[in-house]
């Protein structure tokens, strides 16, 4: 048996390095990483049978629900090696999957020194596995081509082998097949990473330096820091110092995954592990810092250091008015566990108090949002996601502007907006019409390539705001669910932006402003005035609804006075009934927001805010 | 103390489209073959039964007089004058009648001759209410009515010569292709009656109905609100040309004396029992009502068994909510004094858009303008908020 007991495998912090693989694996959501992960779990006796459940990793339920792994973990498998005999340690490093987390993936990669190229036998490679791919190539990471899922019946491992081969250039038969379902194929996949990934490279008498490649609030005991030791060792009563802001913090516990947290007499050189230092906030303890110890520091830090930096954003209100101090805590909780959220009070005329709230991606935008509403029971409307816009006036002055309704009224000079290089993957059969969606939103074609004779990759340079405004529902719908996406911000560029308003009897509605190109100016106008006349009850009065840019009104459309409002009969049988309505349309008042005078039901800002009813269909399918 | 008492009688010939009211034919009751004087007489017979359990029920305190009786439906029209006449000497007998008691009946007119309407009034009967809806033979085919307007004149002209003193009719307007011209042919006729009440309604589709059916599958357009209105200013305006005045939102009277006495207790919050499956009663703030079923509501007369379906107790501000719900809907309005501060507050947002009457608030009174009356109730959901 190749598996080995704990108790002889080699410990934590005496750990030959030689001995030491650290990898991670990279795959598409749904391509099978956490069924890979459990049997890797099961065959190296880690987890006994009884203790074994599905997607043993996923901490969150989130997470194990959408099937996303947000935040990456670091276990310890011992393995007897197959090829030689010897003890090994394989730490396996858990990826997010997600093009709004890339910093973190690329942390991650750099934690490691090999790769699992993990693709689903009967899909092929998708948009951001391969952007992951290029990242993790980039890092001089060995790459270990797996196709996963070869139990399936619509498998194809020959055709995807071709793909992966020419992707990192290697031979097809280079390509391991395995089943994270069936186990086919496991076992000599963790014999080939001891033979073909590199033992670490560190030096032992040098300061000590470890890279923190994740860092996650426990409710019970804090943040816990998950490092990769590059030189020297971190012990159990070291007091413990952060390079890039210099603060201290006493080491409260020091210990390994295997996969429940075991306290350890250290980590050593290429040891992977976890700290825990009584910190309370994940601001504090940041993913790419480089821990040192505070008795003999280090003097240089680990490279590839950057701020998360929120690129979307959007305003989160609560339904119900009262709720805004459950909001501001629930926001301070989850930030204690989510260095990249932001966000800062912000009111709206027209829906009350709220935040406005900075978001790495819209796939980040949308899991804050469901941890709110789920984690702390409330329900929110949430305004248009927006990105961040640099405005230069006509006197000199700068400005950054992250809510429309900040958007400067004077002489604008130039207005700046961020850009991003697309990758979309997909049959051939599809570019035509993901062509005609890039070129819609303001896309330049970079280039196109055949990754086989039916795939093809198509880069397209697009500004950012295109993208936050329903283009993943777009590019699944127009192509039936079989592209995919992956993108990297650039820079930003000018572009000929206006701010629309939209005007409700005169009134602006600070929800419904968005910033966006002068030629989309028109049906972004008329659009949003015929939704709104649909959606808000007739008044007393006539109300106007206006699309404007600045002084100069776009698009009108009117709701009509209301006339009639009345039921002809009321006798002895009807009293009770239509009392019981008006308690129950009581009720429902509590729900309209005044909008100067008119009265607006919280329904329509929520159908209106929500970016098309495509756009929903599409999110109902998927 | 006074009490005013409600008879249903639910059967009809046939069920009209629009109706969503609680009657039924025969057949549907299983009693298609009984003839119709037996089941008139069958259910006359629990509706005394019921006005005797009332005042069992009431025998704790002094028994009431009854200012007012209403046989509505249904087609109370279609019952024996002999049992009608029971009926009523069974109420005086036990409660008394004050000596001006309104006693109306409703009547389709195709049901009424010489035979029974005199029988009527010699039961004491002294108001009818004929359902005409409309004088146009396209609408009342859409409506389902079968009558002629000969007919209607004929009943009305019986009730004259019979000395029954109040006669009122019902209109139905905005019936689907009911044109303007259609609805002036209507009023046109309804004005050369001999009446002295009239009550005009905008259909409503009421869900379950076949109209409902016929509405949602586009057999039928949807009645535009915006037509009601303007057709509520026509029936309105030609009323009072006529020398009929609202008294309630969709009631006209050509006299004081002519307004109907038995409605005004549902609208001014008085006591009434209503007799008969399904009917609602109010005593004291206490609401309840029948179970449905006729037959059903005979069997549980017959066997001493509880014919009462709900009830509520009215808590104080549904007891307000009432009041401005139900007085908002009358001429007369609501005292002033009656609402608090931040209702004042609205009623002046009211005033601004002409919905509210300026000069009777200034006197101490909310009253609706002729604006405000077609959008009672939406003036009644912003007063109860």
């Amino acid at each position: 048996m190749p598996a080995l007991s704990s108790k002889k495998a080699p410990q934590p912090a005496a750990t030959n390095p030689a001995a030491i693989r650290n990898f991670c694996i990279i795959a598409h959501i749904d391509h099978g990483k956490s069924t890979l992960a459990d049997r890797m779990l099961q065959i190296t006796e880690v987890v006994d049978a009884r203790n074994m459940r599905d997607q043993y990793l996923d901490r969150m339920d989130i997470e194990r629900e959408r099937g996303i792994t947000i935040k990456s973990q670091a276990v310890r498998l011992p393995w007897r090696s197959g090829i030689d005999g010897q003890e090994y340690i394989l730490n396996m490093i858990d990826t997010p999957g997600h093009v709004d987390f890339t910093y973190e993936v690329s942390r991650s990669l750099a934690a490691c020194e090999g790769a699992l190229l993990l693709v689903d036998a009967a899909q092929g490679i998708e948009a951001q596995t391969l952007a992951n791919l290029y990242l993790a190539m980039e890092n001089n990471l060995t790459i270990i081509p797996v196709l996963n899922k070869i139990d399936l019946p619509a498998a194809q491992p020959d055709k995807f082998a071709a793909e992966l081969a020419k992707l990192i250039g290697c031979e097809p038969s280079d390509c391991l097949r395995v089943s994270g379902k069936t186990g086919e194929g496991v076992r000599e996949l963790l014999d080939q990473i001891v033979r073909d990934i590199p033992p670490p490279l560190g030096d032992a008498n040098k300061p000590a330096r470890a890279l923190i490649f994740d860092s996650v609030y426990d409710t019970y005991r804090g943040v816990v820091t998950y490092v990769r030791v590059v030189d020297g060792k971190l012990s159990p009563r070291d007091t413990i110092q952060m390079l890039s802001t210099g603060v201290k913090h006493e080491m409260l516990e020091v210990g390994v995954i295997s996969p429940e947290p075991m306290a350890s007499n250290g980590l050593g050189v290429g040891e992977v592990g976890y700290l825990i230092t009584g910190v309370k906030d994940v601001r504090q303890s940041r993913v790419g810092d480089t821990v040192t110890t505070f008795n003999k520091p280090a003097k240089e830090p680990l490279a590839g250091y950057k701020d998360p930096k929120p690129m979307v954003f959007s305003g989160l209100y609560p339904i119900d008015g009262d709720e805004y101090p459950v909001l501001r805590d629930a926001l301070e909780k989850l930030q204690l566990n989510d260095a990249a959220l932001v966000y800062e009070p912000e009111t709206s005329a027209a829906l009350g108090f709220g935040f406005r709230c900075g978001f790495l991606g819209l796939l980040h935008m949308e899991i804050v949002r469901e941890r709110l509403e789920r984690e702390f029971n409330l329900s929110l409307i949430s305004t248009a996601p927006n990105v961040v816009y640099r405005v230069t006036t006509d006197d000199g002055k700068e400005l950054i502007v992250t809510n429309p309704s900040e958007y400067p009224a004077g002489k604008i000079a130039n207005v700046f907006e961020p850009v991003v290089r697309a990758t979309v993957l997909s049959p051939s059969e599809f570019i035509g019409t993901i062509m005609e969606l890039c070129q819609q939103r303001r896309g330049v074609l970079l280039g196109m390539d055949y990754l086989s004779e039916d795939r093809v990759e198509i880069r397209y340079k697009l500004p950012l705001a295109e993208i936050v405004f329903d283009f993943f529902d777009q590019l699944k719908s127009r192509t039936r669910g079989y592209a995919s996406l992956d993108y990297e911000p650039t820079g930003e560029e000018e572009g000929d932006l206006v701010k629309v308003d939209i005007l409700l009897q005169g009134d602006t509605v600070d929800a419904f402003s968005a910033i966006v190109h002068r030629e989309k100016a028109y049906p972004y106008g008329v659009s949003m005035t015929q939704k709104l006349r649909e959606l808000i009850p007739r008044q007393q009065f006539e109300v106007p609804i206006q699309a404007a840019i600045g002084a100069k009104i776009i698009a009108r459309e009117n709701i009509r006075a209301i006339r009639k409002d009345v039921l002809a009969k009321c006798y002895g049988g009807d009293i009770t009934r239509k009392r019981k309505l008006l308690e129950k349309q009581k009720e429902g008042k509590k729900r309209m927001k005044m909008v100067g005078r008119v009265e607006v039901p919280q329904e329509a800002f929520i159908a209106a805010l929500s970016t098309n009813s495509e756009g929903e269909k599409a999110k109902a399918k998927r | 103390m006074t009490l005013s008492f409600y008879i249903h009688i639910p059967y009809c010939i046939k069920r009209c489209g629009y109706c969503d009211f609680n009657t039924y034919t025969p057949a549907e009751l299983g009693q298609g073959e009984v003839g119709r004087s037996e089941i008139s007489s069958r259910y006359m017979s629990s509706v005394q039964r019921e006005i005797l359990r009332a005042a069992k029920e009431l025998q704790t305190k002094q028994l009431p007089q009854i200012t007012t009786i209403f046989f509505g439906g249904g087609t109370p029209s279609l019952m024996d004058p002999l049992d009608i006449a029971r009926t009523i000497a069974k109420i005086d007998e036990i409660f008394s009648l004050t000596k001006d008691c309104e006693i109306t009946l409703e009547a389709n007119p195709d049901t009424l001759n010489e035979m029974n309407v005199a029988g009527f009034a010699e039961a004491g009967v002294n108001r009818i209410s004929l359902g005409v809806q409309s004088a146009n033979q396209k609408v009342l085919a859409t409506l389902d009515r079968t009558h002629k307007n000969s007919n209607v004149q004929r009943a009305l002209e019986l009730a004259v010569q019979n000395g029954i003193k109040g006669r009122s009719i019902d209109l139905i307007y905005g019936t689907p292709g009911e044109s303007v011209a259609a609805l002036e042919e209507s009023l046109d006729f309804a004005l050369s009656l001999p009446i002295d009440h009239v009550s005009a309604y905008a259909l409503i589709v009421e869900l379950g109905t076949r109209l409902a059916r016929q509405v949602a599958s586009g057999e039928i357009a949807t009645p535009d609100d915006d037509e009601m209105a303007d057709k509520y200013r026509i029936i309105d305006e030609r009323f009072n040309q006529a020398g009929f005045h609202w008294y309630e939102l969709s009631n006209w009277a050509n006299s004081l004396d002519a307004r109907s006495r038995h409605n005004q207790v549902y609208w001014n919050g008085g006591d009434w029992w209503g007799v008969g499956p399904g009917a609602h009663s109010h005593l004291d703030g206490k609401r309840w009502w029948n179970i449905k079923n006729p037959i059903s509501y005979m069997n549980a007369l017959d066997n001493d068994l509880t014919i009462i379906a709900g009830e509520e107790t009215l808590s104080e501000s549904a007891k307000s909510d009432e009041r401005i719900m139900l007085g908002i809907r009358l001429r007369e309005g609501i005292a002033r004094d009656e609402l608090k501060k931040i209702q004042e507050e609205v009623v002046a947002r009211y005033i601004a858009s002409e919905a509210v009457d300026q000069s009777a608030w200034d006197m101490g009174r909310l009253t609706l303008t002729l604006k405000g009356r077609l959008i009672a109730d939406r003036i009644v959901r912003d007063l109860v908020l």
